[in-house]
């Protein structure tokens, strides 16, 4: 074993036996805090003027982003499915990625979603999830972002099951197909930029409107990945007695 | 004959208002008519970005439970806080819930929200689904509303919940945050709420 999956192995080892940490604790919170603001100044040099210049491109070009990048991103969920059991999903999600890819050329349009076949990201993380495994401690991570021990470990999984990945970032021939790295780091870049485009009303707001911006992007993290493991959205917890 | 006038437009308004702001019992009718009203308001060019602000500020306190809101935020320690104090976080919370909710109005102002479901998750609590449609230019938001149906004639608005994301919930685990960085100090949350204010 080389160095590299040895020490791959010892912090995925660790962030496991976090796991059982309840996610509203904090794996290093003033370490996380700083790169939080360092991601807040990235976004704010970076990815926000980007994402505000696509924002002004032509519809139709914004849309065939999204698409093209939401049908790779399907090419993650189709094993992850079935890893989870969901046999109906995985044929839907392999339908969605065979469909657009060839009759919404090459994903920038999405003719499945009009057949009715919505594909559900899923990733390791979400599986593990389904699997029992705890979220574990929270932590920020550069660029990255917010995630868990559980989520981290999913992360770097994510490459080993992504076909994508496979034959990007790991430069492996998959059916005669093959990529580099910069493919996988154009793809993701894309993908973020065409996911903060999106969202640029809602982080003004939040931005505006938090009185403490770490705790209030923890939340809604943490939200978004327990409603996408439960498949379900919000719960009925703490809504106990409130009345005086 | 001057007095008679005066009784009779008294009543006239009196009824206008009550009319303005009374809406259905029934939860998923409620919320139709609440933000379909909210909405026709803040697009009405009529109107002064003032006389908008306050509408949305009267309904909100009508038809919000900003009180069990504020508790909701705080948590377990609203069982130990002091009395006063409490009161005085929950003055304090909704002059910042209003400055927090009106700052947001010009980003929905333009949209059309439909109200397609009702879930009774208890004697106490109808979830009210609805989504803003989507347009040329924004996705389609999925948005929840927890109704607090105690008293059937009087719904109360308690949470947004906007693809899943409880606000409620965000709002409560950033105070937790920072009450829990200041040793569970209400005081110091009040004055972090004060500061937002003053902005």
């Amino acid at each position: 074993m080389n160095l590299k999956k040895y020490i791959i192995c010892v912090i995925s080892a660790f962030l496991l036996l976090n796991s059982t940490a309840n996610a509203t604790e904090e794996c290093f919170e003033g370490a996380s805090r700083a790169i939080f603001k360092f991601n807040m100044a990235f976004d704010n040099v970076i990815l926000e003027p980007v994402a505000k210049g696509y924002n002004k491109l032509p519809e139709p070009i914004k849309k065939g982003t999204s698409n093209f990048t939401s049908n790779i991103g399907t090419l993650l969920s189709i094993p992850n499915h079935v890893l989870q059991g969901n046999f109906k999903e995985a044929a839907d999600a392999t339908a969605s990625f065979l469909i657009n890819s060839t009759i919404g050329v090459v994903g920038l349009a999405n003719p499945a979603e009009k057949l009715g076949l919505k594909a559900q990201q899923e990733d390791v993380g979400q599986t593990l999830g389904s699997y029992g495994v705890g979220p574990g401690c929270y932590f920020v991570l550069p660029i990255l972002g917010p995630t868990t021990a559980r989520d981290s470990v999913g992360l770097v999984a994510d490459s080993f099951v992504d076909p994508f990945a496979h034959i990007t970032w790991r430069e492996n021939e998959l059916l005669g197909i093959s990529g580099s790295k910069v493919d996988y780091l154009s793809f993701k870049g894309t993908d973020a930029v065409d996911f903060r485009a999106d969202n640029v009303v809602n982080f003004e707001s939040l931005e505006k409107n938090s009185i403490d911006l770490y705790a209030s992007f923890k939340s809604l993290y943490l939200q978004n990945r327990e409603n996408k493991i439960n498949n379900t959205s919000g719960n009925d917890e703490d809504w106990g007695n409130l009345d005086n | 004959m001057k007095k008679f006038s005066l009784i009779l437009v008294s009543i006239f308004l009196i009824f206008k208002f009550s009319i303005v702001n009374s809406y259905n019992s029934d939860p998923k009718i409620f919320i139709t008519e609440l933000v379909n009203e909210a909405i026709n308001k803040l697009s009405d060019k009529s109107l002064t970005d003032e006389q908008k602000l306050n509408f949305i500020e009267e309904i909100a306190l009508e038809h919000v439970d900003v009180k069990a809101l504020s508790l909701y935020t705080i948590g377990e320690i609203r069982k130990s806080a002091d009395k006063e104090i409490l009161v005085r976080f929950q003055k304090t919370f909704e002059k910042y819930f209003l400055k927090s909710l009106t700052s947001r109005l010009n980003e929905y102002s333009s949209n059309k929200l439909e109200v397609y479901s009702a879930e009774v998750k208890s004697s106490n609590y109808t979830i009210v689904k609805s989504k803003i449609v989507e347009t040329k230019d924004n996705p389609e938001i999925k948005i929840d509303w927890r109704v607090y149906t105690k008293n059937p004639e009087k719904p109360l608005i308690r949470d947004l919940i906007v693809e899943g994301l409880s606000l409620a919930r965000t709002q409560k685990e950033e105070f937790a945050s920072i009450l829990s960085s200041n040793n569970n100090d209400i005081n110091i949350l009040i004055s972090k709420l004060d500061e937002f204010i003053n902005n």
